[in-house]
């Protein structure tokens, strides 16, 4: 796990755990406090060039660039609980979904404001998100799993009952989304679009990798490899979960709403099961446990999306099942880990001459 | 009121009966194998699809058709564990996940190419259509016929779990490897049977569910949910845990669907997360 070789300190000699590190450190750990270095490498700073570059280069497909960015801070939520904190969880777009529709509904009813309206949905999948997740830290995997499904399977029921409210199966629409800071208005290019979930995606970003970077996103990792261990450190498990998950759960609305706001269209299928199940699949296909992992899968998820399905629904699905079956039994770690491996080989080959 | 009240009582027994015989083989791998198998309903799908096949193009009778549809399934998951699922036993449960969901999505998406995106129909013999009067209650012919033959299943799975010799490899199995390992059980092929003989119970289950279920390319991925629910809710590893819990969730769905259909599915899920949380380990523990 490259989280694991980042956590142990540069001077370390052989890698050590977590708890082993934490309980008896090294006189050279303590004066480094095993803090990870937090400054944006080179290779960081270009990953976020490639978004603006983008925009120039491929001016016709910026619907599709910042859907890519909207579903990437999507998979971004899910990376906190699954790749640090290691809930596997088969519902998350419960989450996106209640975002997604608390911003449509704000918007269909009067309330246009998009930065006001992401930050109510903000709000409102948080608040539900904190209350899932006491259900949620009580079970072990299987359960964890079925309580999530069972909740986005829920919600997604409601949604398509409360036609009234929510327009059933035909989806909200009539979204009246006003101007960006009462100036920008969304136009049909996808422009200022582009910019907001850039903006969003990028500050939010920047927030998230400063929280796994620091003690707390550490103990998650440490949740992850260890679990019996942490509270010998004094770790309140359950409560450390709990904090992760309505964290995940407020972006997942945050993405939701951006979705919402950008395309002015809330679909049933923000609440579905195939929402979640893909959104898994790009966060392992890009590589979990790395935030960038999440960004990238979205990318090589929805681009090929995009490509394939252009030619055939169906048997998009069966190259996507196939990749995951290919993925799970071969390639562990996904594109980031892959590339990772290579650059380790690459590097040790260097030493050895 | 009370005439009906037993209508629906029966026609959930009856469903959930039905889930219970796809289930039960899910149950026996995850409490064995410790494997969340996501892909369970497309051995389902696959003995309908075989029983559909059967049933029109070779004109076999029905009653023929459910020993096909049984070993067709128990076939496929016998290749498929000796090929792939053994390598993922003592895999983590996020990379079973991902992998039962990628099978699912390519038994979905195969589905769709050979047989198309419609729902199958299926046409049962004379003797199985309409009402019959039993007990003073008019109940469908189709449902006693499914009840009774999930009872029949069900007692020699019981048999044969309890009484034979192979049950006692698989009750030994199920406790302790290593030890049933070392007193020269070939933990493996017990391993390879018995996810056969519950991949080729889930294909007896969607054969014999068509009418009841329906049959289309998703069914793996909507009726997931209901078979992962009797596991969880009932408790991995048992054949008593899931029938409670079919039985109970299959009442309940249809009596919410009947009673009160505006709200529909919600009382399942509802009911779901609730067993859940009082029975994080489901409402019958295997004795260690």
């Amino acid at each position: 796990m490259s989280a694991m070789t980042d956590i142990v300190s540069p001077n370390a000699s052989q890698p050590v755990s977590i708890a082993k590190t934490a309980m008896t450190p090294t006189p050279a750990s303590r004066t480094h406090l095993n803090l990870p270095n937090d400054r944006w490498k080179p290779m960081e700073i270009a990953f976020w060039l490639l978004p603006v570059i983008a925009y120039f280069a491929f001016p016709g497909y910026l619907v599709l660039i910042s859907q890519i960015m909207i579903i990437g801070l999507f998979a971004l939520s899910l990376d906190l609980i699954l790749g640090y904190a290691g809930i596997v969880s088969l519902g998350h777009a419960a989450f996106f979904g209640l975002g997604a529709y608390t911003a449509g509904l704000l918007a269909v009813h009067g309330w246009g404001e998009p930065v006001s309206g992401l930050l109510a949905a903000a709000v409102v999948a948080g608040v539900f998100g904190f209350i899932v997740s006491f259900l949620v830290v009580r079970g072990q995997d299987l359960t964890r799993l079925m309580v999530t499904l069972g909740i986005c399977l829920m919600l997604h029921e409601a949604a398509n009952k409360a036609s009234w409210l929510t327009g059933g199966v035909d989806g909200l629409s009539g979204m009246m989304v006003g101007n960006l800071f009462g100036v920008f208005e969304f136009d049909l290019n996808g422009t200022v679009a582009f910019w907001y979930s850039f903006a969003v995606l990028f500050v939010l970003f920047v927030v998230l990798r400063r929280m796994v970077k620091s003690p707390f996103g550490l103990s998650l990792i440490g949740i992850r490899e260890g679990v019996r261990r942490m509270p010998s450190l004094g770790v309140n498990v359950n409560r450390r979960l709990i904090a992760i998950f309505t964290v995940s759960a407020t972006i997942a609305g945050i993405a939701g709403a951006l979705l919402a706001q950008t395309t002015q269209f809330v679909g049933l299928d923000s609440l579905g099961f195939p929402r979640s199940a893909e959104l898994l699949i790009m966060l392992v296909l890009g590589g979990t446990g790395r935030l960038y992992g999440a960004l990238v899968g979205a990318a090589v998820f929805m681009v090929a999306q995009d490509y394939i399905s252009g030619l055939n629904p169906a048997y998009w699905q069966f190259y996507i099942g196939l990749l995951l079956v290919f993925i799970v039994l071969f390639a562990r770690g996904g594109i980031l880990g892959g590339l990772e491996k290579l650059a380790a080989g690459f590097k040790s080959k260097k030493e050895a001459v | 009121m009370l005439a009906n009240f037993a209508g629906v009582l029966f026609d959930g027994i009856a469903y959930g009966s039905l889930l219970f015989l796809i289930s039960v083989g899910l149950s026996v791998t995850m409490g064995m194998m410790n494997f969340i198998n996501l892909a369970h309903g497309a051995f389902a799908m696959l003995g309908g699809y075989v029983s559909v096949t059967v049933l029109s193009a070779l004109g076999v009778p029905f009653l023929a058709s459910l020993p096909l549809a049984f070993i067709a399934s128990a076939l496929v998951g016998l290749v498929l564990e000796r090929l792939l699922y053994r390598r993922l036993y003592k895999a983590s449960h996020l990379d079973q996940v991902l992998f039962s969901i990628g099978l699912t999505f390519m038994s979905v998406a195969a589905a769709t190419y050979f047989f198309g995106p419609t729902q199958q129909p299926v046409t049962l013999p004379e003797w199985l259509r309409g009402q019959v009067h039993v007990l003073g209650l008019d109940v469908g012919a189709y449902r006693l016929f499914l009840i009774g033959v999930v009872v029949l299943v069900t007692v020699a799975l019981g048999l044969l779990i309890e009484r034979t010799r192979f049950g006692a490899q698989i009750r030994a199995s199920v406790d302790n490897q290593t030890a049933s390992a070392g007193l020269g059980i070939n933990v493996s092929l017990v391993f390879s049977l018995t996810f056969a003989l519950g991949s080729g119970l889930a294909g007896l289950g969607g054969g014999l569910g068509i009418d009841v279920l329906g049959l289309d390319p998703t069914f793996p991925i909507k009726y997931m949910v209901y078979f992962l629910l009797v596991v969880a809710v009932g408790g991995a590893g048992t054949i008593k845990g899931p029938l409670l819990a079919a039985i109970i969730l299959g009442v309940f769905d249809v009596a919410g669907k009947y009673y009160v259909p505006e709200i529909g599915a919600f009382v399942i899920y509802a009911l779901m997360v609730v067993l859940l949380i009082l029975f994080p380990a489901g409402l019958i523990r295997r004795k260690a």
